[in-house]
């Protein structure tokens, strides 16, 4: 495993599962529904002290 | 026996430091094994005089544990004092050369104690302190690990003295905020793996079910920084009982290296760290939830995704490939948005609620913490351009720009929480006095004002001096002309900062007298009560 074959392999393989694991992130937050549960999530803080 | 095994492993660590201050190879091994055998020699006694025979007490363990924190916030407010007033004794040495004493007190001594002292020591305490305050209220679950988070935090403070004599004593591997030497490394490897077992754990045992966004960055912060201080630092030490160690990478590797470390020490220690503080204080000190939870979590994984390839867009015009740097400005300029984002996120949380910003001096602080972040992370990709950093790099601009980041952001936004912090921890009614916490935030925003300004200034002046051509292709100035004409800046830059400073003192005063339980008899802010209404 030398320089160049790691290198490939950042350059494909792994950006693309990095960019797809950014993307999947993002419409999981976004996803329908979510709002409510985000509402619900936001107050964890002021429930008490 | 309560603190039996403690003691009886003390008593160890403190024959080996002797040891090794009999057998050290250099001299300042053997000094600093003197100065870790009489801190752990301090330890012990503290522990002999406080043990006892008794049954422990029953722990109630539905009951938060707030000693560490209490203990932090007050380590917080001390090493910042510290840290701040070795950066104004500093600045004071750049205006006037004299003020260096040789040999401990010169300036290449000092300034990394004053780096260490506010980054790792005055914000690694508020981090430490504020997150464990955090994680229990937000996963409704004691600390994890019974005495584990004593342990975390007195190794954290053996860490920080240990990394401070040895920069006094002349012993530094030279890697920028990464200077401590092998062996106080190792330490602090140990310690943040313990930190790491405790705030997981804690959140492994959470009685709610979701993890707040909070934790969220704390853990990315626990996380990144573990991985980034044991890369940084591998290293091969000279004599396993001596102070010198050389790294592991060479060349332009080890300058790579050594700035993917710093920046990320800056994008998760004194970032993400911060906004985990920012996700639970400002909604806590407002009483409103966050402006938009969905966008905290966008902000999270925008800020984990981009931050870490920042890093070379400190080595711009180095021997560093120029694909690498292109890629550390590109992704420096993408970190604008979610930063923005950031920011948005926490100012708008205030919506509906503006009227605090004038009478409540703590959300002020934090309000203009969130600003600060603003206008850094806006400063920070633009100065990553390459034409840009042509004029800025090597300069006094950088100087005031991670001042704003770090008196700006981080210093006004770790006031804010301690304020909020300290009276709930030690049952307080309010602070000791609201009126010294407006004295503190004008002290502080407006020497961060004067500081940046003439840093600013200061900077734009250098570079362009540096790069001033005569008709015949000469440089125009010598170095040493550029650094008589920053004089008046670095004279105004102390004052700047002596103001910040002077602000701390009037906080460490404040938060002294509160947990003493005293009120200061004073005038309420002004629209902080609802005005009487006359009866009809």
């Amino acid at each position: 495993m030398d320089y160049n074959l790691m290198r490939e392999f950042a350059d494909s393989w792994a950006l693309l599962a990095m960019a797809l694991f950014f993307v999947g992130c993002i419409a999981f937050a976004l996803r329908p529904g979510s709002r409510t549960q985000a509402d619900e999530a936001a107050r964890i803080p002021l429930k008490d002290d | 026996m309560k603190f039996g095994t403690e003691i009886v492993l003390l008593c160890f660590f403190t024959f080996l430091a002797l040891v090794a201050a009999g057998f050290g190879v250099d001299e300042p091994f053997r000094q600093h094994m003197w100065v870790l055998f009489f801190v752990l020699l301090g330890f012990v006694v503290v522990l002999l005089r406080n043990t006892s025979f008794a049954a422990p007490a029953p722990i109630d363990s539905s009951a938060y544990m707030d000693g560490p924190v209490r203990y932090g916030a007050i380590a917080t407010m001390f090493w910042g004092v510290v840290g701040m007033l070795v950066g104004v004794i500093i600045a004071l040495q750049l205006a006037y050369p004299d003020l260096n004493i040789e040999p401990w007190f010169n300036f290449g001594r000092l300034r990394p104690l004053h780096t260490s002292g506010v980054v790792f020591a005055f914000g690694g305490n508020a981090l430490l302190c504020t997150s464990l305050y955090v994680v229990q209220r937000t996963c409704r679950a004691r600390l994890f690990g019974g005495d584990l988070a004593w342990f975390v935090f007195w190794g954290y403070q053996l860490f920080i003295v240990m990394a401070a004599t040895g920069y006094l004593l002349g012993i530094t591997e030279s890697r920028e905020y990464a200077e401590p030497e092998w062996y106080v490394d190792l330490w602090l490897t140990v310690v943040w793996v313990a930190y790491l077992i405790l705030f997981l754990g804690t959140i492994l045992k959470r009685k709610e079910p979701h993890i707040y966004v909070a934790n969220w960055f704390y853990l990315s912060f626990i996380v990144t920084i573990a991985m980034l201080h044991v890369v940084n630092n591998l290293s091969m030490p000279a004599s396993f009982v001596g102070s010198k160690s050389y790294s592991a990478f060479s060349g332009v590797q080890d300058a790579l290296t050594q700035w993917w470390y710093g920046h990320n020490a800056v994008g998760f220690f004194l970032t993400a760290g911060f906004l985990g503080m920012m996700y639970y204080f400002v909604p806590k000190q407002a009483n409103r939830p966050v402006y938009s939870y969905r966008l905290s979590i966008i902000h999270f994984w925008a800020i984990i995704f981009l931050y870490i390839w920042a890093g070379p867009h400190h080595l711009h015009y180095t021997a560093l490939p120029d694909w690498a740097q292109t890629l550390g400005m590109v992704f420096s300029i993408m970190l604008w948005m979610p930063s923005w984002g950031g920011m948005i996120n926490g100012l708008m949380t205030l919506s509906g609620a503006w009227d605090k910003i004038r009478t409540d001096p703590i959300i002020r602080m934090m309000v203009m913490a969130i600003a600060f972040y603003g206008m850094s992370t806006f400063e920070g990709p633009m100065m990553s351009i390459k034409a840009v950093n042509s004029l800025s790099h090597y300069t006094d601009w950088t100087i005031g720009h991670v001042h704003s980041g770090a008196l700006g952001w981080v210093g006004m936004i770790s006031f804010g929480a301690i304020y909020y912090m300290v009276p709930k921890l030690w049952n307080r009614e309010r602070l000791y006095s609201l009126r010294l916490v407006t004295w503190h935030f004008w002290l502080a925003t407006l020497g961060i004002v004067v500081y940046a300004a003439v840093m600013w200034v200061s900077g734009v002046m250098q570079g362009l001096m540096w790069r001033e051509y005569d008709e015949q292709g000469f440089l125009v100035y010598s170095f040493a002309e550029t650094v008589a004409a920053m004089h008046p800046y670095y004279v105004m830059r102390a004052i700047g900062g002596a103001m910040y400073l002077s602000g701390a003192l009037l906080m460490a005063w404040n938060i002294t007298m509160t947990i003493l339980g005293y009120q200061r008899e004073e005038q309420p802010l002004p629209g902080s009560e609802p005005a009487l209404q006359p009866a009809e």
